[in-house]
């Protein structure tokens, strides 16, 4: 995939992802009564009690580490589409290998329809717009930053040197 | 990932990168020539992150983070995940109990999923880096394609575990009826969300490169095994 379709599809992620986390995925009702929940309420519903640090990596799997994903793509990708190395593009590079295995956010979409066949027995369940966001947010950071990103060394491998002779 | 699957085919090992006196970032990929000495760590001419010939205390660690997970897997089982309250009666749930609720209410395929995602694959990830590890350490020759193979599975099925700690965190936070029903999450959730995290860690620690390390009796200073 070209460098140019990486950065779209980043950009659509990044998109994606505000619609994810602002609009909640689904709404229940339950004699008159109503509720609703975004993925990040989810995670901070975990902190009670003394199960309450397991909210830390519940945030970090379905929220903040695709997050940063995100933002480090979309940092490293806008120098790449101009063949340039991002200020701070090795630490950026290691953080996106090492993030890669944590973001969780097809786990979050299977934890959803689980959740929601759960709650469907003795409450009325109606889905939010967020669910369709995590839906699509899933397939696109499969695209984006599961794949191999080592290309992005080898790209940026020749004006490296001139950017340093320049500086 | 830099394996040397490709060479069980012939009959002589293919040279390995410590006879080539090369050496692979396992971060960026990038390989290099190895001039790191006995103690000394390199670091990687591109990324700069640290270079290893394998994987630092490889099997030491995986043991440790394999040995916790297992024992933090009990308390997982034995102590409640969720307290569901109806109209006043509250009721602690474990795992199992959820995952029989689902059965016996007739849905088979959920309750398949759920019993798939919470005890047949942290169970078998105990086994399978129970065997990689014990078989890396005893240098075994016995199917070592098989087993990295294994490896590769555990590495790609094992985050699917954290599905019942984000099924709890996103009914706990809809069924939130003061005195009408509420559900919250209880201990057993924690302990077992750091069973998934342990064993992710324990996985990540064990370098498949020591399968193949068997073959050619090479012996990383790093690994007292």
């Amino acid at each position: 995939m070209p460098v140019e379709h990486r950065l779209a599809l980043t950009v659509t992620a990044a998109i994606v992802f505000v619609i994810a986390n602002v609009c909640p995925v689904v709404h229940i009702s339950l004699k008159g009564l109503h509720n609703e929940a975004t993925m990040w309420q989810a995670a901070a519903a975990l902190a009670h009690g003394a199960a309450a640090p397991i909210a830390v990596p519940a945030a970090l799997t379905i929220v903040l580490v695709p997050f940063m994903q995100i933002a480090l793509l979309l940092w490293v990708l806008t120098y790449a589409y101009s063949s340039r190395r991002a200020p701070g593009f090795a630490v950026a590079m290691r953080s996106l290998q090492a993030l890669k295995p944590w973001s969780m956010v097809e786990v979050g979409m299977l934890g959803l329809l689980v959740a929601i066949i759960k709650l469907t027995s003795f409450v009325q369940v109606t889905l939010g717009p967020g669910i369709w966001a995590n839906a699509v947010l899933m397939v696109l950071i499969t695209l984006v930053a599961k794949s191999d990103l080592h290309w992005l060394w080898e790209l940026t491998e020749e004006n490296h040197g001139a950017e340093v002779a320049v500086a | 990932m830099s394996s040397a699957i490709h060479s069980v085919e012939q009959s002589a090992p293919t040279p390995r990168a410590h006879q080539l006196k090369m050496i692979s970032c396992h971060s960026c990929g990038l390989v290099c020539e190895d001039t790191q000495g006995h103690d000394n760590h390199a670091r990687c001419p591109r990324c700069e992150a640290d270079l290893h010939r394998r994987k630092p205390n490889s099997i030491t660690r995986a043991w440790a983070l394999l040995i916790a997970s297992v024992i933090f897997y009990v308390p997982a089982n034995v102590m409640p995940m969720m307290n569901t309250s109806l109209f006043g009666s509250g009721m602690d749930s474990t795992i199992m109990e959820g995952v029989i609720t689902f059965w016996k209410s007739g849905s088979y395929g959920i309750a398949l999923v759920i019993f798939i995602a919470s005890v047949a694959v942290p169970c078998a990830k105990f086994l399978v880096l129970g065997l990689l590890l014990v078989t890396s350490q005893r240098r075994s020759l016995w199917k070592m394609r098989e087993r990295a193979r294994l490896y590769r599975m555990v590495e790609f099925i094992g985050y699917w575990s954290m599905l019942d700690v984000l099924v709890v965190a996103i009914v706990a936070a809809l069924v939130k009826f003061h005195g009408l029903s509420d559900i919250e999450p209880r201990v057993g959730i924690l302990f077992f969300g750091m069973v998934v995290i342990l064993t992710m860690l324990a996985a990540m620690s064990f370098d498949p490169r020591l399968i193949w390390d068997a073959e050619t009796g090479y012996r990383h200073d790093g690994d007292m095994a």
